[in-house]
């Protein structure tokens, strides 16, 4: 059997371990809203009383309220899986709907943001173990300690002060400005601008760990048997360094950046409510105010089931990236 | 050398401790110094600081910022405790369950370990403390809920290895039960890493109840640091201070709680250090 083959059934088969995983979200999500006060009915009605009787009647019977709890479950998990999630009173809207318009700002947000955080840990990781106790070392450890230790919500806040308020280099709140009605690069440009302070704010936690972590492998590698061996054979610093330690030392960050997802999501909700940008964590927020818990129900489930998903990416680019990963 | 020698040697660590101390003198003395209500009108509304008789000024609503920090101090000490030993409970019992008898128990156990470190955790806080409506429970339960996974992952990679050594197999020649093979015997011999996760643990949990506070899921009726930050944030513009200093009482605390978690693990795991 080739490579090619393995690789394709290595995701075949993380797939299928992926699903349980999914549909024990959706049960949880099941009894999440049953936990909460009143039928399923009046949770999704917003508890606003907006809901007109006769719709609230027909949602009992198109959830079967008055069958036993399994018949219940089996119903809402056809519902899920035809990716109806109910009606959301507040917003007008289905909640799949609400949800999927929400999430390209949100995906534009961790993307800048994941690509920020392991870009510049990588490169602060590198720094801190090539001048080893040396007072760079010192000051960029200093750095991700401090980081590492401060509420993302604070630090957005203090940007806004300085960077907005004070200096006002930046908008302080919103994806855009659409007052202006920009149009092709004008709206790019007016979007990266907003982008700015959000993406630095999300970045700053995760890259204080990439940043520890790329610098704890970089010396794990340099206590390598291969690196006596490059030395002995008479090869530059600089090349052992950047040929060969820094591609072994990159794997584990790569990792991390994964497992990370899901609380990049949970610091996405904190870092858009703080800037207003218009993505699923400021709809979480507003769900929470307006009290719509099947939305935010909804959000929960979606972001879930978003973590699976790029858990199974990481692992099939980590197979590729690293030919010792045993796939078969 | 004994336990206290090694810690004192990391000054990172001591330093770490001094500020625990004294984060916790506040909390224990906040009702000494500021023995009013944190949320009580105590004089005129968005006073900056050290004027009009506020050490750190006051909010919209003419509250002490000062009196909040030494009360919310109470606040996110207990809840990041209380959480933090809720979670070990419930993370040492699944991972010594899972680790000691392997097979089907392990697999299930690991199964829902895996599904509750797949959710976006903060996210599920959320929504646990939104259905559960926020109080101080529900905020606690919630933590606890996001945190067990990581201590059961490490308690039964610890109980794996340790399970098959010579001491355990002596134990069940000597015929003793498996709760007490795993309280008595193997359970001592894991209390280190224990402690430095659940001393880190600490840390995140008084972060998750600062993100719960600020968003508006904190106990209305008990100062926090989140809670001030949350209800200053409008008047960012015009009172910088509302916001700056609980934030900085966060981030000074979290810090002091991380350095000495790190102290305890190079002097809980004397070994480790040596060879870096």
């Amino acid at each position: 059997m080739n490579r090619s083959t393995k690789i394709l059934r290595y995701v075949l088969r993380r797939l299928m371990q992926g699903i349980p995983i999914i549909i024990a979200i959706i049960v949880l999500n099941f009894f999440l809203l049953n936990m909460a006060e009143g039928d399923a009915v009046d949770v999704l009605a917003g508890e606003a009383g907006s809901a007109t009787p006769e719709y609230m009647a027909e949602l009992r019977a198109k959830f079967g309220l008055d069958q036993p709890l399994p018949v219940q479950l089996m119903v809402y998990l056809k519902n899920v899986a035809l990716l109806d999630l109910g009606y959301s009173f507040r917003h007008d809207m289905p909640v799949a709907q609400l949800i999927l318009d929400r999430f390209w700002p949100t995906l534009l947000l961790m993307t800048c943001t994941i690509l920020t955080a392991v870009g510049f840990g990588i490169l602060l990781g590198l720094l801190a173990a090539i001048n080893l106790n040396t007072w760079k070392d010192t000051a960029i450890s200093i750095f991700a300690l401090i980081t590492y230790a401060t509420p993302l919500f604070w630090v957005g806040l203090m940007m806004i002060v300085v960077f907005s308020i004070n200096l006002g280099w930046f908008p302080t709140s919103g994806m855009e400005n659409i007052a202006a009605f920009y149009e092709g690069w004008d709206r790019v440009w007016d979007i990266a601008h907003h982008l700015v302070l959000p993406t630095i704010t999300l970045s700053l936690f995760y890259l204080a760990l990439y940043t520890r972590m790329m610098r704890a492998s970089m010396l794990e590698q340099y206590g390598q048997d291969y690196v006596v061996t490059a030395k002995a054979k008479g090869l530059t610093e600089r090349r052992i360094t950047f040929v060969h330690v820094l591609r072994n030392a990159l794997l584990p960050v790569v990792t991390m950046a994964g497992v990370q997802v899901g609380a990049l999501i949970g610091g996405s909700v904190i870092v858009e409510s703080v800037f207003a940008w218009p993505g699923l964590g400021m709809l979480a927020f507003e769900s929470l105010f307006a009290r719509d818990l099947n939305l935010l129900l909804g959000i929960f489930m979606i972001s879930s089931v978003l973590v699976v998903v790029v858990n199974l990416i990481v692992d099939v680019i980590y197979s590729f990236l690293d030919p010792r990963i045993e796939v078969a | 050398m004994s336990f206290w020698k090694r810690f004192a040697r990391n000054r990172q660590a001591v330093l770490g401790m001094f500020i625990l101390a004294l984060v916790i003198l506040m909390a224990l003395f906040a009702g000494a110094f500021y023995p009013d209500d944190p949320f009580r009108l105590a004089g005129k509304p968005l006073a900056p600081p050290g004027t009009s008789g506020f050490l750190l000024g006051s909010d919209s609503l003419g509250r002490d910022v000062a009196s909040g920090i030494a009360h919310g101090a109470k606040t996110s000490i207990m809840i990041g405790l209380v959480a933090t030993v809720a979670a070990v409970f419930i993370g040492v019992i699944f991972g010594a369950l899972s680790g000691y008898y392997g097979g089907k128990i392990d697999d299930a156990l690991m199964r829902v370990t895996e599904m509750f470190q797949t959710i976006p955790s903060f996210v599920f806080a959320i929504l646990l403390v939104a259905i559960m409506k926020p109080s101080i429970e529900s905020i606690v339960i919630a933590i606890t809920v996001v945190s067990w996974p990581g201590v059961a992952r490490l308690v039964r990679g610890e109980f794996l290895a340790l399970k098959n050594r010579e001491f355990v197999q002596a134990c069940h020649t000597l015929g003793m039960g498996d709760i007490q093979i795993m309280l008595r015997e193997i359970l001592p011999n894991c209390v280190s890493p224990i402690i430095v996760v659940g001393s880190l643990m600490v840390a995140t949990a008084i972060l998750i109840e600062s993100g719960l506070a600020f968003l508006g899921l904190g106990d209305p009726n008990i100062m926090s640091w989140g809670f001030q930050i949350g209800a200053g944030r409008t008047m960012l513009r015009s009172a910088w201070w509302v916001c700056t200093f609980p934030g900085i009482a966060i981030l000074v605390t979290v810090l002091a709680i991380n350095l000495v978690g790190e102290g305890l693990n190079d002097a809980l795991n004397p070994r480790l250090r040596e060879r870096q």
